[in-house]
């Protein structure tokens, strides 16, 4: 069976500059996918050539099965844009509307009504995309690339926009879509947000994938913060070492209320792939 | 039977269109120009002319060519505003990729886009000129042997402008289509002006410039043919100073141009699809 979403060998390049050098991936269904990476790494001209709003010089990419732009390939995708605006004088009910027709989507009021709850609009339904502030904007566009309940959802920074309660939600809805069997690729800056919602990552510097695997994977363990009466503590240590930690810690007179094992995070582990490297 | 996500499209562009400010010039304008051409009737037609001359078909004819070039220039106008932030201008602002991500893709873009510019504008030259036409007629009592053929002339033409900027907004961003697309609207008048005045002096070489602007830039064409209708049943000396007019020395395009103009106008979409089909978004 096909996967989702698959780039081989993937190559762009833009005159002489190269955005993609050959990049290998894979998404399946059920699979949230997280796409790192500095400005410039080619994580946005992947994207679109997933959409086919660009042209691939070399490699091939598909989206279930077929060749990515196709119009077998766009019924199955949903998309939102880094960089996106609506019709400023419609509704967001209007706007959900002209993308089932576009979609060919035959989920009517129910399937706008459901999508606008999801993202939470639905008290806004009516009110013009002009008077909506960005959050809400980019929640609107979350739910029209949602019509059609799409097989592959590709969201380009779909959080940037959203306060902390609107990227909670996000992070829900990801995580309903992942129970439903949509595959998810995301690409994102907020690498917290990515290693609290994806299956896997990869990592793209210099239109390479420097690194890829599960977030575990990219982590790891980094000994154990231990809470004293003199306060919080980290100690480099193996968790065999803990329990003598502990029991040395106790014996030289510390009151230990707690003892949590430590991991380096995604974003510790990035800064160590990428060198830093600011785009 | 046009398809959903072409209709979907065009009816947005329908919608934009009383949505947009600057559309509103194009209305403000076309009132203007009428109220000003009912004033021009009323005085020109009670303006008494000599004895042997049919004073209806002269002015009415002189107007009505004037109206025929204010009609084109405000449908042009109209066609270029719809049309010319289409493709670059619509992307650079992240309006045109949620679009054509979907399974209508480009193509459909295109047409959606292409038929509303068109129909709109095309339907805004025949409204303005079958105004202009009942006034003249009310006030004057004149009208042309073939009422709806200059009408159908003007709609080809801002059909052929609206494709012209479709493909220049593919190119060039929004300003620089808009400012290019209304110089070659331009470049097409003057060139059909040139091609005029050579038939009048007799030099070869001002009329094959006049021709080939002629098959460069039909729209040229399809106006002189429809100021051409009408003054083609004026004769004796009326007829001659009519043609002696600013607007009398008008060719008839003839059948050919018909062809041309909708050979023409296929292939400038074409163009348009292919340069789209390979633009990257």
């Amino acid at each position: 069976m096909d996967p989702a979403f698959r780039v081989e060998r993937l190559e762009k390049y833009y005159g002489g500059v190269t955005a993609l050098a050959g990049v290998d991936l894979e998404v399946d269904a059920g699979e949230l996918f997280g796409l790192l990476g500095p400005n410039g790494a080619g994580k946005s001209t992947l994207v679109r050539i997933g959409c086919g709003l660009a042209r691939a010089d070399g490699g091939r990419a598909t989206v279930c099965g077929h060749a990515a732009g196709s119009v077998e390939a766009r019924r199955r995708i949903g998309y939102l844009a880094e960089l996106f605006r609506f019709p400023s004088w419609l509704s967001a009910d209007e706007v959900l509307t002209v993308h089932q027709r576009l979609a060919r989507s035959a989920g009517g009021r129910e399937e706008r009504e459901r999508l606008l709850a999801m993202v939470g609009l639905s008290d806004v339904a009516t009110r013009r995309v002009g008077a909506m502030s960005k959050g809400m904007q980019q929640r609107l566009g979350i739910a029209q690339a949602l019509i059609g309940a799409p097989a592959v959802l590709i969201l380009d920074e779909p959080t940037s926009a959203l306060d902390p309660a609107g990227r909670r939600l996000v992070r829900d809805l990801l995580a309903g879509l992942r129970e439903q069997g949509t595959a998810v690729l995301l690409n994102s800056h907020l690498l917290s947000e990515v290693e609290m919602v994806c299956d896997r990552v990869a990592i793209l510097s210099h239109g390479r994938v420097v690194a890829a695997g599960t977030p575990d994977s990219l982590t790891s363990a980094r000994g154990v913060v231990v809470e004293t009466q003199e306060g919080s503590r980290r100690f480099d240590v193996a968790r065999g070492e803990i329990p003598d930690l502990v029991a040395r810690l106790v014996a030289g007179g510390d009151r230990i209320f707690s003892v949590v094992p430590s991991r380096s995070t995604l974003e510790e582990f990035y800064l160590e792939t990428v060198g830093g490297e600011i785009g | 039977m046009i398809r959903g996500d072409v209709a979907v499209v065009a009816g947005l562009c329908v919608r934009e269109l009383g949505r947009r400010r600057v559309f509103w010039v194009v209305p403000v304008l076309t009132a203007g120009f009428l109220g000003l051409f009912t004033m021009a009737c009323a005085y020109t037609f009670s303006v008494s002319a000599p004895g042997q001359l049919d004073r209806a078909a002269l002015v009415g004819s002189t107007l009505m060519g004037l109206a025929m070039f204010s009609i084109l220039f405000l449908g042009s106008v109209l066609a270029v505003f719809l049309t010319f932030t289409a493709v670059r201008g619509d992307a650079e602002v992240g309006m045109l990729q949620p679009l054509v991500v979907r399974p209508g893709g480009r193509a459909g873009f295109l047409a959606g886009r292409f038929l509303a510019a068109a129909g709109i504008s095309a339907a805004y030259v025949v409204a303005v000129y079958a105004v202009a036409l009942v006034v003249t007629d009310a006030i004057g009592g004149w009208l042309p042997p073939s009422p709806a053929t200059p009408a159908l002339a003007l709609a080809g033409a801002v059909v052929v402008v609206a494709a012209i900027s479709l493909l220049g907004s593919v190119h060039l961003s929004t300003i620089a289509n808009g400012i290019a697309a209304l110089m070659v609207f331009g470049a097409g008048l003057t060139a059909g002006l040139i091609g005029q005045i050579g038939q009048s002096i007799g030099s070869t070489r001002l009329e094959q410039i006049g021709t080939a602007a002629s098959y460069a830039l039909p729209f040229e064409a399809l106006y002189e043919a429809g100021l051409h209708n009408l003054t083609a049943g004026t004769g004796g000396l009326t007829g001659l100073i009519v043609r002696l007019g600013p607007f009398g020395g008008a060719q008839n395009g003839g059948p050919g141009l018909v062809a041309w103009s909708v050979v023409y106008v296929l292939l400038v979409l074409a163009a348009t699809a292919l340069s789209f089909a390979r633009r990257d978004l």
